[in-house]
């Protein structure tokens, strides 16, 4: 399968149309969809059409944008015009957006195709995809192992040759550990430098959307397309998305990279930390200066996020009570209805974290479990920007494992929690990370190196990712 | 580092059926008793592990609700294009007359 890069190029200039490059990525997925299970809903008469207006602009001259032609996978928490956008749960059935997500808007007047929307866990509540009402995806590097999670459909899309690129969402890792485990590029970027107008909120002030790619270039490309000020999203960041595709071919030259000391230890896989290691190696032998930091207070990065992002979960998913969309249970008052539309449409893992968020906003918890976890979030920008001072760049591992296996993690939430140990301190601070695939674990699957920098921070990041992913080839 | 405080965290830390059956009433949810004594058990194991957050000494640090610097965003009052209403409607669970349709709300007894 050729690259996105490669796709609009060849489209642009009339080497092949973008109807040709449309079939060949459907009949990748009329191949392997069935035992992947990455898409709710494969879009193909609206890609078919979407290619076809695409040809005959290409006929006309132009203009073309800079992923004409582009099949995408867009994550079914991304509102789609006319296109059913479920977030995976039982509660939006049959309910249809009347409006696009900014990010979907700009891909399409980039010229990218839409394919269909991804399988995610309900609510991009989990670590696994394994909380989808729809069923999980399976990795497609190893169907019996998860792809990870919430994004995982968006993950394995790209993992199993179905689309060059997706979109995806990150609320604690959501983007990156699929990305790691699929063994693709995950880009998580910084708050407010991309769109939330039309993402199905999770928790508002960690969520973020992103892209994921086979390579660090084209996902360069797509943040660059969907980023940038929305003034429909209060939350938009008033400049442009920082200038990442020219930078590329830096190097890390004199950079300062620093190995995250509390993501190397305890509750990392040996195999895994070995792959870090040797990325650490690589990236001091092409020029950077590599140290261990401390960055203390991520530690507790797993607790604060755990009473933040269902707390705003509780509040945003309040609106889901059979009023204005979706699933309606009928009942003889409204008060009855709501209680038996919420019941039967929410599955457990969004229950747990809706009550979970109701308990820590409640009367007399307020202050002890959210008030603390706000404080903590302080701290946690404190220790990063300490660090900052002295990096330009972090590295971590991604996940502290490679894929698992299904239902090895589902009874209990603790320990799916724990998976997102490396990723979550990442969205509490509103910083950019991605994650970028650095050779395979002793089981043979993908390990993904996670690079983070500061707010707006994202030249430094891609370029230390582009240096890794090169010292592959 | 100073010793957990606050005694409304160690009571906390122990969340019991009965706080749940409050929570999902609030949070309207209704459980079985299975999913009571399932859901207690987890969300007191979750709660359990925040009880790390008391290790910390949080005193005059400000809470941060959310990253970014921006306060107050305001956009020109000026009438834009809004959703049809009718393609709202179409896709309610129930809708009559230009409204969203309920089932009686008054009289409940809630």
């Amino acid at each position: 399968m050729s690259s996105a890069i490669d796709i609009a190029a060849s489209v642009q200039s009339g080497e092949r149309s973008a109807i040709e490059v449309l079939e060949e990525h459907l009949g990748a997925i009329a191949e392997r969809e069935s035992e992947v299970h990455a898409f709710n809903l494969v879009t193909t008469d609206q890609a078919i059409a979407a290619a076809t207006a695409v040809d005959e602009l290409v006929a006309k001259g132009g203009p073309l944008g800079p992923l004409a032609g582009v099949p995408v996978a867009i994550k079914d928490n991304l509102c789609t015009r006319g296109v059913a956008t479920t977030c995976s749960s039982k509660i939006l059935e049959g309910w249809v957006p009347p409006y696009d997500a900014t990010v979907v808007t700009r891909l399409a007047a980039a010229g990218a195709i839409m394919v269909g929307k991804t399988n995610m866990d309900e609510f991009a509540m989990g670590s696994s995809t394994e909380n989808s009402a729809f069923g999980p995806t399976r990795n497609p590097h190893d169907l019996s192992r998860v792809p990870g999670g919430s994004s995982g459909g968006s993950a394995a899309a790209v993992a199993a040759g179905f689309a060059p690129i997706s979109l995806g969402s990150d609320t604690g890792g959501s983007i990156r550990q699929p990305a790691a485990l699929c063994g693709v590029v995950g880009v998580k970027p910084t708050y407010g430098t991309v769109s939330r107008l039309g993402l199905v909120a999770f928790g508002s002030s960690l969520d973020q959307v992103g892209p994921f790619a086979n390579t660090v270039a084209e996902a360069a490309l797509v943040c660059e397309v969907i980023g940038g000020h929305d003034p429909g999203d209060s939350t938009s960041l008033p400049q442009a998305f920082p200038a990442v595709s020219e930078h590329l071919s830096d190097g890390v030259q004199g950079m300062r990279i620093g190995l995250i000391t509390e993501m190397m230890g305890e509750g990392i896989a040996p195999d895994v930390a070995k792959r870090i290691r040797a990325a650490a190696e690589w990236l001091a032998a092409a020029g950077a200066e590599v140290e261990e930091v401390s960055v203390p207070a991520v530690t507790y990065g797993l607790s604060a996020y755990y009473l933040v992002a269902p707390a705003e979960a509780s509040s945003n998913l309040s609106r889901y009570d059979g009023v204005r969309y979706g699933l309606r249970v009928d009942a003889p008052t409204t008060g009855e209805m709501m209680e038996l539309t919420r019941t039967a449409g929410f599955g457990d893992e969004v229950k747990r974290r809706i009550m979970l968020g109701t308990y820590a906003l409640s009367a007399g918890y307020y202050d002890a479990f959210y008030g603390t976890a706000l404080k903590v979030r302080t701290l946690i920008r404190r220790d990063f920007d300490a660090a900052y001072e002295r990096f330009d760049a972090l590295l971590s591992p991604t996940s502290p494992t490679t894929a698992f296996s299904f239902g090895d993690k589902t009874a209990d939430p603790m320990s799916m929690y724990l998976n997102d140990v490396c990723t979550i301190a990442t969205n509490l601070a509103g910083h950019p990370a991605m994650s970028v695939p650095y050779g395979l674990g002793d089981d043979g699957m993908p390990v993904g190196a996670q690079v983070l920098a500061p707010a707006l921070g994202e030249v430094a990041m891609f370029r230390v990712a582009a240096a890794l992913e090169g010292s592959l080839v | 580092m100073t010793e957990p405080t606050s005694p409304e965290r160690t009571e906390a830390a122990r969340i019991t059926t009965e706080e749940v059956t409050k929570v999902a009433k609030l949070a309207r949810l209704r459980l079985t008793d299975e999913e009571l004594t399932r859901f207690t058990g987890q969300l007191a194991d979750v709660l359990e592990h925040a009880a790390d957050l008391d290790l910390l000494d949080l005193e005059g640090v400000e809470p941060m609700a959310q990253p970014i610097p921006l306060t107050n965003v305001f956009r020109k009052d000026v009438p834009g294009p809004t959703l049809d209403r009718d393609e709202v409607l179409a896709v309610a669970p129930a809708a009559e007359d230009g409204f969203f349709r309920v089932p009686p709300v008054l009289g409940e007894s809630e």
